[in-house]
């Protein structure tokens, strides 16, 4: 039993359990305490030193964030001492701080802006030189500007802590202590997933994603270009919070006006495609489980793991090559949606593929460098031209004057129409896996999924434990369908099958999932596991608004299962297996079905194996 | 170094300390530590007999404890402890020896100062000796395993703050760690841990040989025993010296030859500026306290020289982990080189002194919080060298 201690901070008073640091105590007595190097997503390291606070009967001043309140004790926040501390170091920050906060894609939410404002300290009288530091701009997704950099270890903490990754750390001391990649070699060259957790939890703008907005203005006006956008579930749940709104507040069928009137010529669903990425990495997974529970074959192992986050594709080529034969050959929905456009639509709408840019809303840094790929290009050109972020479209859709308040409601654009809400819910963590089991009891057991979860949510796979777990009996089987029938004999050989699946977000997590595989444990008996680069999925992705936190994503989270809820009220489909469009896609092009010869020219992908050292053994 | 004065220590019979700890249970010990009133030779003076209480009734949920001996000797203008390390470093071991049995603790770590990596090689035949004697390793006493091991620093001044210090020790960049929890809670390895100087060891075994109450009795009531002082600087006969503690300056001076001094800088980088005026003060807890830095400055010295010397030593050292240190030693640095350049408004110096006052209340660790002591008490008795504007002497 924790004991209990009595707070007085500024006079109000407050009971917490021993051991609550003081910013948590003041937190708790609704006292807010200024902090730049803290985060609720990391272990607090005290070296901002803004959020100093007077312990009574203590001479100088404590770190509230690291200083743990043990006993009944009293705090003031806001003497005169304080408030001079926080000043003096604000101006310090300041002063070493490059002067061009209006140019800054920060600007309006930098934390050390916002700061200073409130404290009224503007750029130093005597402005302490640095030498210019590095800019990396050679990443695909990931820019990184040592000059905004304020040292709060924020994205160290992140990279090392939360990610597991341990791509940047600190390397020098004194006034030339500055965050490092190994070596100091550029993003591209070290083993940056580009997963741009650290771009979320950095205060100013010494982070940010590889922006090529400007690129995109110049082919929005350009009237020989067919500019069409597909958007991601997870961006429309977040991008409210850009414009306002409670985190959590949907704005889809606004956005889609919104996008329109920024001179989007199509604005399509991503969630398509994840419904497209159901049905055939739910065949994969059938085809892999004959393969090997009745064929022997372990040529395409079990688990299968997921492949539609480009963080964590590029976190196995480079930490576990070893391990990429467990890997879905589905591409991400983008890419599939990417390849479709610049084939299949261009060839419908009489379009040179040429003529098409193809845009995508994400909320994710790494759907940049996925775009990139080699391997995801048809005729030299990149599938998706542009993966736009969140953050990206908001600044657009602000320069452009376009809000989302009072904006009609409009749909999405055929051929592609509009998703399931299984689709939809590919925006968090554990929704590819629920959407896929949905579809594959369907197949198999030729009931309706509600009969085995009801309303067909399956809950076990919702929520935000770092690993989930999931059994799921196939007590009968029925006979193949159709879409089915050209992979497998019959489903007999699955009646009485317990199916083990797994969800992991975070690449901590699924660093967890997989050493754990590798040594034979539990995991290594598992069928299929669905892994995000991302903590909460992508609703959390690198390219979110900021600031996040659990209670942040967890609004998003209720937003995106609602979206999917209302689809089953308002009668549109909740399957993938059910979705009109993505039926007819396999009715009038890929005829051979879900891992036939047309699908897998335009819907799967083959990975590299890239060791840890990329640029260190050039 | 020349050793300038008769040293206690030279007299102390090596093994008879670690006897007398080794003849009764390892409360005792630490009580005798206690009654001698000691408290720590690296500066800070902390008791050093609560130190090891602490230790030693703090929870140690695997039973491991560790003594850890901080030999990085870095502050500028000492070298006390390099002395005590190649003339003395039985005593230091056997202090060592003593603080594992009374807190409990089985492993002791020497960290030692990346320059003084010459003396290694003589600790390493210390140890060993001492293994083949039985004073170290298994059963030195029955049911007590103690052993010690040498630790390379690698060269930065803020591993010898107590919690950098343990960071270097476990394989990390030497940068402090949060307090509370303090080492004897949460030290190396999460265990609690006694950190101690190395004259603190030494004495400590001088404490255990002589009696607490011998050691009481030299030095002042709150600043008890001897205490050996690095006299460097602009003095006759530079110099490791001992004390009792309570010395006035002016008679440190007298005996090192430097009574025309114009300054001391008591306490090294980190410590401040004595001006003649106030060379009646003590070398004392209670008054100005020393790691053992006694830095003197002669009555030719442009103290400017003195302030930016030590800037640039801090803007050097500052690890760089928290804004006020690894901001504010820089800008304290370019504060001191535009005072020399006469490009100091009042305002500018008000400013400075509002500098060194936040980094005194808001950096981390020592380092940051003492890096401008020396700089503020230049400014406030030297005004002149400082070439602060006239007129604004005050605050």
């Amino acid at each position: 039993m924790t004991t209990q201690v009595a707070v007085d901070i500024d006079g109000r008073r407050v009971t917490i359990p021993a051991g609550t640091t003081a910013l948590d105590a003041a937190d708790a007595a609704g006292v807010r305490i200024p902090t730049l190097c803290h985060h609720p997503d990391l272990r607090d390291v005290g070296s901002c030193r803004l959020c100093m606070v007077e312990v009574e009967g203590q001479a100088g001043l404590q770190a509230a964030c690291t200083y743990p309140v043990t006993a009944d004790l009293r705090l003031r926040t806001d003497s005169p001492r304080v408030v001079d501390a926080r000043r003096g170091v604000l101006e310090l920050l300041m002063g070493e701080h490059p002067d061009r906060c209006p140019e800054c894609v920060r600007t309006g939410e930098c934390e050390l802006q916002a700061l200073a404002t409130e404290y009224g300290v503007g750029p130093a009288p005597a402005r302490v030189s640095r030498p210019l530091q590095l800019v990396d701009l050679l990443g695909p997704a990931v820019t990184v500007d040592l000059d905004a950099c304020i040292g709060c270890l924020r994205c160290v903490r992140t990279c090392a802590e939360l990610q597991d990754l341990g791509i940047l750390g600190v390397v020098g001391r004194g006034s030339s202590t500055a965050v490092s990649t190994y070596l100091g070699l550029p993003l591209a060259e070290v083993s940056c997933i580009a997963c741009g957790q650290c771009i979320n939890r950095c205060p100013t703008g010494a982070l940010r994603p590889v922006d090529r907005t400007a690129e995109l203005f110049a082919a929005l006006a350009d009237p020989t270009k067919h500019v069409v956008i597909q958007t991601a579930p997870a961006p429309r749940a977040a991008i409210g919070e850009e414009f306002g709104f409670e985190p959590g507040t949907p704005l889809t069928w606004q956005l889609n006006t919104a996008l329109r009137r920024l001179g989007f010529d199509r604005v399509f669903d991503t969630s398509f495609a994840a419904d497209l990425t159901v049905i055939e990495e739910g065949a994969e997974l059938l085809v892999r489980l004959y393969e090997n529970l009745v064929l022997g074959s372990s040529t395409h192992p079990l688990p299968l793991l997921t492949s539609c986050s480009p963080g964590w594709v590029t976190d196995l080529e480079h930490r576990d090559p070893d391990h990429l034969a467990h890997l879905s050959s589905c591409r991400s929905p983008q890419q599939m949606f990417g390849s479709l456009i610049k084939t299949w639509y261009a060839q419908q709408e009489g379009r040179d593929p040429a003529d098409i840019v193809s845009v995508s809303l994400m909320p994710c840094t790494a759907k940049k460098f996925e775009a990139t790929r080699p391997e995801l290009t048809h005729d030299g050109r990149p599938d998706v031209d542009m993966a736009l972020t969140t953050r990206e479209l908001a600044a657009m859709m602000r320069a452009r004057g376009i809000g989302l308040a009072d904006v009609p409601a409009s749909d999405f654009d055929d051929p592609f129409g509009t998703a399931s809400g299984s689709g939809v819910i590919f925006g968090v963590t554990g929704g590819v896996m629920e959407s896929a089991l949905r579809t594959v009891i369907e197949l198999v057991t030729g009931r309706p999924a509600e009969d085995y979860f009801s309303h067909a949510d399956i809950t076990p796979v919702r929520g935000f434990e770092g690993v989930r777990s999931i059994e799921v009996t196939l007590d009968r089987v029925g006979p193949v369908p159709p879409i089915l029938a050209h992979l497998l004999p019959n489903l007999e050989w699955l009646r009485g099958t317990t199916l083990r699946c797994a969800v992991a977000h975070g690449t901590a997590n699924a660093h967890a999932v997989m050493e754990d595989l590798r040594a034979g444990g539990r995991f290594s008996t598992y069928h299929f596991i669905e892994v995000m680069a991302c903590p909460g999925g992508c609703l959390g992705g690198g390219g979110q608004p900021v600031p996040t936190s659990a209670t942040v994503r967890a609004a998003r989270a209720r937003s995106i299962y609602a979206e999917d809820a209302r689809y089953g009220q308002t009668g549109r489909a909740r399957k993938s297996h059910e979705n009109p469009a993505v039926l007819r896609l396999y009715r009038d092009l890929l005829t051979d079905g879900p891992g036939g010869p047309t699908s897998h020219r335009l819907l799967h992908t083959t990975y590299t194996g890239r060791g840890t050292y990329v640029g260190a053994t050039r | 170094m020349t050793v300038r004065t008769p040293m206690t220590l030279s007299a102390v019979e090596a093994g008879a300390g670690l006897r007398a700890a080794l003849s009764r249970p390892p409360a005792e010990v630490v009580d005798q530590m206690v009654a001698s009133g000691m408290r720590g030779r690296g500066g800070a003076g902390f008791p050093t007999g609560l130190k090891w209480r602490l230790a030693a009734e703090a929870d140690a949920p695997d039973g491991r404890r560790y003594v850890v001996c901080n030999a990085d000797e870095g502050e500028p203008g000492t070298f006390k402890d390099r002395v005590l390390l190649a003339k003395h470093a039985d005593l230091v071991l056997e202090g060592m020896t003593i603080a594992g049995y009374a807190i409990g603790a089985r492993e002791g770590l020497l960290y030692l100062r990346a320059e003084y990596v010459y003396l290694r090689d003589s600790l390493l035949d210390s140890l060993r000796e001492r293994r083949e004697q039985g004073l170290l390793g298994r059963e030195v006493a029955p049911g007590f395993d103690f052993d010690i091991r040498v630790h390379m620093g690698a060269g930065a001044y803020v591993c010898g703050e107590e919690s950098a210090l343990l960071e270097s020790l476990e394989g990390r960049r030497g940068e402090p760690r949060d307090r509370p929890p303090y080492p004897v809670v949460r030290g190396l390895h999460g265990a609690p841990t006694v950190v101690n100087n190395v004259e603190t060891f030494a004495w400590a075994t001088a404490v255990l040989a002589r009696g607490p109450e011998w050691f009481a009795s030299i030095g002042t009531h709150r600043s008890t025993g001897p205490k050996l002082l690095s006299v460097s600087g602009d003095v006759a006969r530079p110099g490791v010296y001992e004390f009792p503690l309570g010395v006035p300056i002016a008679e440190v001076l007298r005996a090192a030859g430097g009574t025309d001094a114009k300054a001391v800088v008591v306490g090294g980088a980190a410590g401040s500026c004595v001006p003649a005026s106030e060379f009646g003060r003590t070398v004392s807890y209670e008054d100005v306290a020393t790691g053992g830095a006694f830095i003197v400055l002669g009555p030719d010295r442009d103290l400017i020289d003195v302030a930016e010397n030590v800037a640039e030593f801090f803007a050097d050292e500052s690890c760089g982990q928290c804004a006020p240190c690894r901001l504010g030693t820089v800008a304290l640095l370019d504060g001191v080189r535009r005072l020399r350049a006469g490009n100091c408004t009042p305002d500018d110096v008000a400013r400075l002194r509002r500098l060194g006052a936040t980094m005194r209340l808001t950096s981390k660790c020592g380092l940051g919080q003492s890096s401008p002591n020396v700089f503020l008490s230049l400014l406030e008795h030297f005004p002149a060298d400082m070439r602060v504007p006239v007129g604004t002497g005050g605050e």
